[in-house]
């Protein structure tokens, strides 16, 4: 940590938002974790809990706003405290926009509830929420012990979860193709996989903000991007020839 | 301050800044050490100051900013006990060679001090006592010009040209500071200093000085000592963090603030115990 202000009450405005972040952070960890299991056990109970968290999230986000605008007032922080006041307000956007993918899940899946499980999806976006989860856990901690390498390694683990999107996303077009009735659980499925492949990027840019923090810098090199979706089709003749064969 | 700050034993590498190239360096200041007696107050200092830029001196109080200021125009030799030694350039010529003549170069070189310090004469007199001593006006008509001029550079003309004969220490804090810089200028100087020219005045006021220093840098060059990290901020295009007696960092204004380099730096302008 850096030495102190000589007013010292600055040191507990920039430690309250800190502890917010980490607050924040801690419970959209849990809604991620939930968020996915709600979904491999279609638990509507442990849902409607995710959905409520997000309330408080959503408060925190306000508080950091509210301490941000009256720490930039009051105090004029420059340099590394002007970095720090910063990314804590794009922090908690990022974090905010997390608990709100959680909680899609959440209400997509009491849709899914009645419907057939499909392949092993479910799993692999449990998977994915896992990674996302500790990405999340890893960009924080690098957050509080300022830790740019850390940081940057999160930052290039996105792509993994991207690629389990890629996957994802033509076996669940498959899906669609071989039965119309599979579409509407595919297609909540697919948003779903989508959600936690935002959650992704959002901690990407997380980890770019940290990286900003200590250095003063955006990481200047491109970041390699694996989600391909935008780009993918499956031809339905693939799809029906493979049916005839068999 | 916390006396226990170790000296710096070695002279600070402040000199990886390099002023852009297209840049003409109006004042060049090579290995300038001061002492004052036997105590030293400042240690090698090498600083480009380029024209028509507003450079800030920023640094806690006694790192010597102010003495470095006042070497631009000689300030220190009223001072007995002071003595200069290194070299300080003003377009190429040395300012400290012994053929310089010191009132002509403090003509060219104006200062405006912390405190508005008018004569106790008329405006007009107050503005008109530089160009007389040097004589700048060969009539009555082109010293009335350089008035007139010089109270509008200054912004303020409009609010006196009806009571010029009045005195000039009857105006406002704020006026009374732009008077003086209207009597600096006057002289047709090349440089100005300013050692806390705002430091003394309500916000406003402060705001239509430092408005003015972003006109007057048009056509002068302009170097400030500041306490105000908001204003060095605001004004200036470069900024030197000086700290006991060391230049520690030079640099882009919005780099300095943003993102200094030295961990000193950082501390004085984050207001950390350094």
């Amino acid at each position: 940590m850096d030495s102190e202000h000589i007013v010292k009450s600055f040191d507990s405005d920039l430690l309250q938002i800190e502890s917010l972040i980490a607050e924040m952070g801690g419970l959209v960890e849990t809604q991620i974790s939930d968020a996915t299991t709600v979904l491999t056990r279609r638990d509507t109970v442990l849902g409607k809990k995710v959905i409520e968290l997000d309330k408080r999230v959503d408060e925190i986000e306000f508080e950091v706003d509210a301490a941000v605008v009256r720490i930039l007032a009051l105090r004029q922080p420059r340099a590394q405290d002007l970095r720090a006041v910063l990314v804590v307000l794009k922090l908690a956007g990022n974090l905010e926009r997390i608990g709100d993918y959680a909680k899609n899940i959440c209400k997509r899946t009491s849709v899914l509830a009645n419907s057939k499980a499909i392949g092993n999806s479910s799993a692999t976006i449990k998977r994915m929420g896992n990674l996302v989860q500790e990405m999340i856990k890893d960009v924080l901690d690098a957050y509080v012990s300022r830790d740019i390498d850390t940081a940057d390694d999160v930052r290039l683990r996105d792509q993994e979860v991207d690629q389990m999107h890629n996957a994802l996303f033509r076996e669940l077009l498959t899906h669609m193709m071989e039965d119309p009735r599979n579409i509407t659980p595919c297609m909540h499925l697919l948003f779903i996989a989508k959600n936690v492949e935002r959650m992704g990027d959002h901690v990407t840019s997380m980890a770019e903000q940290v990286h900003f923090l200590v250095s003063g810098k955006m990481p200047d090199d491109e970041r390699p991007k694996g989600d391909n979706t935008s780009y993918s089709s499956v031809e339905l003749n693939a799809v029906n020839g493979e049916n005839n064969d068999g | 301050m916390n006396m226990n700050v170790e000296t710096p034993k070695e002279p600070v590498d402040a000199m990886t800044f390099q002023l852009p190239e297209e840049l003409q360096v109006k004042v060049k200041t090579r290995d300038v050490n001061v002492h004052y007696g036997e105590k030293q107050a400042l240690f090698d200092i090498n600083l480009d100051v380029p024209a028509n830029h507003v450079v800030s001196l920023i640094g806690p109080s006694g790192c010597g900013k102010s003495t470095y200021l006042r070497c631009l125009n000689r300030m220190n030799d009223i001072i007995d006990i002071a003595r200069v030694s290194g070299k300080i350039e003003l377009d190429g010529l040395d300012i400290y060679d012994k053929n310089i003549d010191v009132v002509e170069l403090r003509a060219r070189v104006g200062m405006v001090f912390q405190k508005p310090n008018p004569f106790p004469k008329s405006i007009f007199d107050n503005v008109a006592y530089g160009p007389r001593i040097h004589g700048l006006a060969d009539n009555k008509t082109e010293l009335e010009e350089i008035v007139v001029t010089s109270l509008q550079k200054a912004g303020l003309f409009d609010e006196v040209k009806d009571r010029l004969k009045d005195s000039g220490t009857g105006l406002s804090g704020g006026q009374q500071q732009r008077l003086c810089i209207a009597r600096a200028i006057a002289t047709r100087p090349e440089v100005i200093l300013m050692d806390e020219p705002a430091s003394a005045l309500d916000p406003i006021a402060t705001a239509v000085i430092e408005e003015l220093i972003d006109e007057l840098r048009q056509n002068f060059t302009i170097i400030i000592v500041t306490h105000s990290m908001q204003q060095a901020a605001r004004i200036s295009q470069y900024t030197a963090f000086f700290h006991l007696g060391y230049l520690v960092e030079v640099g882009d204004t919005e780099q300095i603030f943003t993102n200094p380099v030295d961990r000193r730096t950082q501390d004085y302008i984050t207001g950390r115990f350094g």
